[in-house]
C-alpha cells in the first residue's frame, strides 16, 4: 500500500481495519478514531483520491491502494495545503478532534466539485460531525479554500517522511 | 470495535466467487464495499468464517443502455450511479436517490448490489428498485437466473438469493415520467425513519413503495389501487399504511410511522405528478 507517497508492505490479519493499520502499524496518528461506527467521519482518509471512512475499510481491502492521510497533505517544506491554510485562517476548528477527517473530506469534495455553493458544502460534509458544532467557520473555510483554487492544488509531497508533524499541520493536534 | 477473526480471499472473477461460495456454503459471505457487512461484523452480529472479496471485479461495475431497460452491474458504487449521465437521463429517480444514501464517504464505497443483497428495509435503493419494477440477475453454480424485485425481498435482511449465489446485475425499465423520492430522517446521514418512492405512469397511476414500514421494502398496494380506481392524491395517500405493521424504535413509534407514511406518500405523489 502507498501511504502519503511512501510504499509499505506488511502482513496483517484480515480483520485489521485500515484506521488501525495507519495509526498502530504505521504510527500515523493524525487520523482519529471517533465513533467507530461509520457515522462521525473523524477517520476520513483518501483512498485512491476519494474520501472514505477508514474505520469501515479493512486494511486488506486497501491492498495496493494509494492512501492519503492528514500527514500527507502539506508540502515537503511544511507549507500548508490551501485547505489547511483556510481552516487556520477562518478558525475552522475548536477542539480539533474532527479536523483531520473534516480536512480530508473537504479535499475530496473540492476535487469533485471545485466551486461548490454553500448548500453543496454543507451537504458534502454530511458525513462529518463536529461535536463543538463549529460548522459555520468550517463552511466559511471551505468556501474560501474553493475560491483560492484548492480543488486543483497538489496534494502533499509524495514523501510522507519529509512532512513535518505537530503544530505546523492544521488538524494534526488532538492525538 | 474489532470484528471476530475470519479468513479472507479475493475473487478474481464472478465464476471464482460463485465457486468459493459453493465450496464454503453459508460460512462464507461476499464482501463488496463492506458498508453494511463490516458494521455488522464489528458488532459481532455477523461472524462469517470466510470473506470473499468481490470489490475489485470491475466487470460488474457498469451502467448500460439495453434498449427497453438500463442494466446496472451489481458492483456499481452509489457515487457512480449519481454521476452516470445515462442513469440521470433514463432513470432519474435511481440516480437521485443514490445521492441520498449515507454520506459521500459511504457512497464512495457502497454498491447497489450490496445494498439490495443486504435486504435492509430501511435502505433507500431497494424501495426504488421495487417501485421501478426492476429485475435482479443472480449467478450460481447452476447458472444464471432472474428474480423480479417483487419476489426478491423475503424478510428482515433476507432475500431470495441462495448462499451460493452472487447478485450480478440490476435491470430497471427506463422511467422518464414523473417521480419522487421522499426521505425523512433527523440526522443528515441517517437511514430513513420512513421513505417513499413514487414512479408515475403519466395516466394517473403510480407505483409507490415504502421504506422502513415493515420487515422488507414494501409496495403500497392500497395506494396504487386507490389511484387506479380514480381516487385523488390525498385520498390515495390516506391508505399508505393500510394493513402494515411498521417497526418501533428510538426514532419513532408505529403510530408515528403510519402517520408519516400518509404525509410522505401525499408529498411524493404531488411531486411525481408535477415533475
Amino acid at each position: 500500500m502507498t501511504v502519503n507517497g511512501k510504499t509499505y508492505e506488511h502482513e496483517v490479519e484480515p480483520r485489521l481495519l485500515l484506521v488501525y493499520y495507519l495509526r498502530e502499524v504505521l504510527g500515523l496518528t493524525g487520523t482519529n478514531v471517533g465513533c467507530d461506527t461509520t457515522s462521525c467521519g473523524a477517520c476520513t482518509v483518501l483512498l485512491n483520491g476519494e474520501s472514505v471512512k477508514s474505520c469501515t475499510v479493512l486494511a486488506v481491502q486497501a491492498d495496493g491502494a494509494d492512501i492519503t492521510t492528514i500527514e500527507g497533505l502539506a508540502g515537503p517544506d511544511g507549507k500548508l495545503h490551501p485547505i489547511q491554510e483556510a481552516f487556520r485562517e477562518h478558525h475552522a476548528l475548536q477542539c480539533g478532534y474532527c479536523t483531520p477527517g473534516m480536512v480530508m473530506a473537504v479535499t475530496s469534495l473540492l476535487r469533485e466539485n471545485p466551486h461548490p455553493s454553500e448548500d453543496q458544502v454543507r451537504f458534502g460534509l454530511e458525513g462529518n460531525l463536529c461535536r463543538c458544532t463549529g460548522y459555520h467557520n468550517i463552511v466559511k473555510a471551505v468556501l474560501a479554500a474553493a475560491a483560492a483554487g484548492a480543488g486543483s492544488a497538489p496534494i502533499g509531497a509524495g514523501t510522507a517522511g519529509a512532512v513535518p508533524t505537530g503544530g505546523a499541520v492544521a488538524g494534526g493536534g488532538a492525538r | 470495535m474489532i470484528p471476530a477473526a475470519f479468513d479472507y480471499t479475493r475473487a478474481g472473477s464472478a465464476e471464482e466467487a460463485v465457486s468459493l461460495l459453493s465450496q464454503h456454503g453459508d460460512e462464507a459471505k461476499l464482501l463488496a464495499g463492506g458498508h453494511s457487512l463490516l458494521p455488522l461484523m464489528k458488532l459481532r452480529l455477523a461472524t462469517p468464517a470466510l470473506l470473499v472479496d468481490v470489490g475489485r471485479l470491475g466487470e460488474l461495475s457498469y451502467v448500460r443502455d439495453e434498449g427497453d431497460h438500463i442494466a446496472i452491474g451489481a458492483l456499481t458504487r452509489h457515487h457512480d450511479l449519481v454521476h452516470s449521465d445515462l442513469l440521470r437521463q433514463q432513470v432519474p429517480i435511481l440516480s437521485h436517490t443514490a445521492g441520498l444514501v449515507g454520506d459521500p464517504q459511504v457512497r464512495h464505497r457502497g454498491t447497489i448490489g450490496g445494498s439490495l443483497a443486504h435486504g435492509d428495509p430501511a435502505s433507500d435503493l431497494p424501495a426504488v428498485v421495487l417501485a421501478l419494477g426492476g429485475t435482479l440477475v443472480a449467478r450460481g453454480p447452476r447458472g444464471e437466473r432472474t428474480i423480479p424485485a417483487t419476489e426478491f425481498f423475503r424478510g428482515f435482511l433476507e432475500t431470495a438469493l441462495a448462499p451460493d449465489e452472487l447478485l450480478t446485475e440490476i435491470r430497471v425499465p427506463k422511467a422518464g415520467g414523473g417521480w419522487s423520492y421522499q426521505k425523512f430522517n433527523r440526522r443528515a446521514f441517517d437511514w430513513a425513519i420512513v421513505g417513499v418512492a413514487a414512479v408515475a405512469d403519466g395516466g394517473g397511476r403510480a407505483a409507490v413503495s415504502l421504506v422502513n414500514m415493515g420487515p422488507t421494502p414494501l409496495r403500497a398496494t392500497a395506494v396504487e389501487e386507490a389511484l387506479a380506481g380514480g381516487a385523488s392524491v390525498a385520498e390515495a395517500a390516506s391508505h399508505a399504511a393500510d394493513g402494515l405493521d411498521p417497526p418501533s424504535d428510538l426514532n419513532a413509534s408505529p403510530e408515528y410511522r403510519r402517520h408519516l407514511a400518509t404525509v410522505l406518500v401525499r408529498r411524493a405523489l404531488e411531486e411525481a405528478g408535477t415533475r
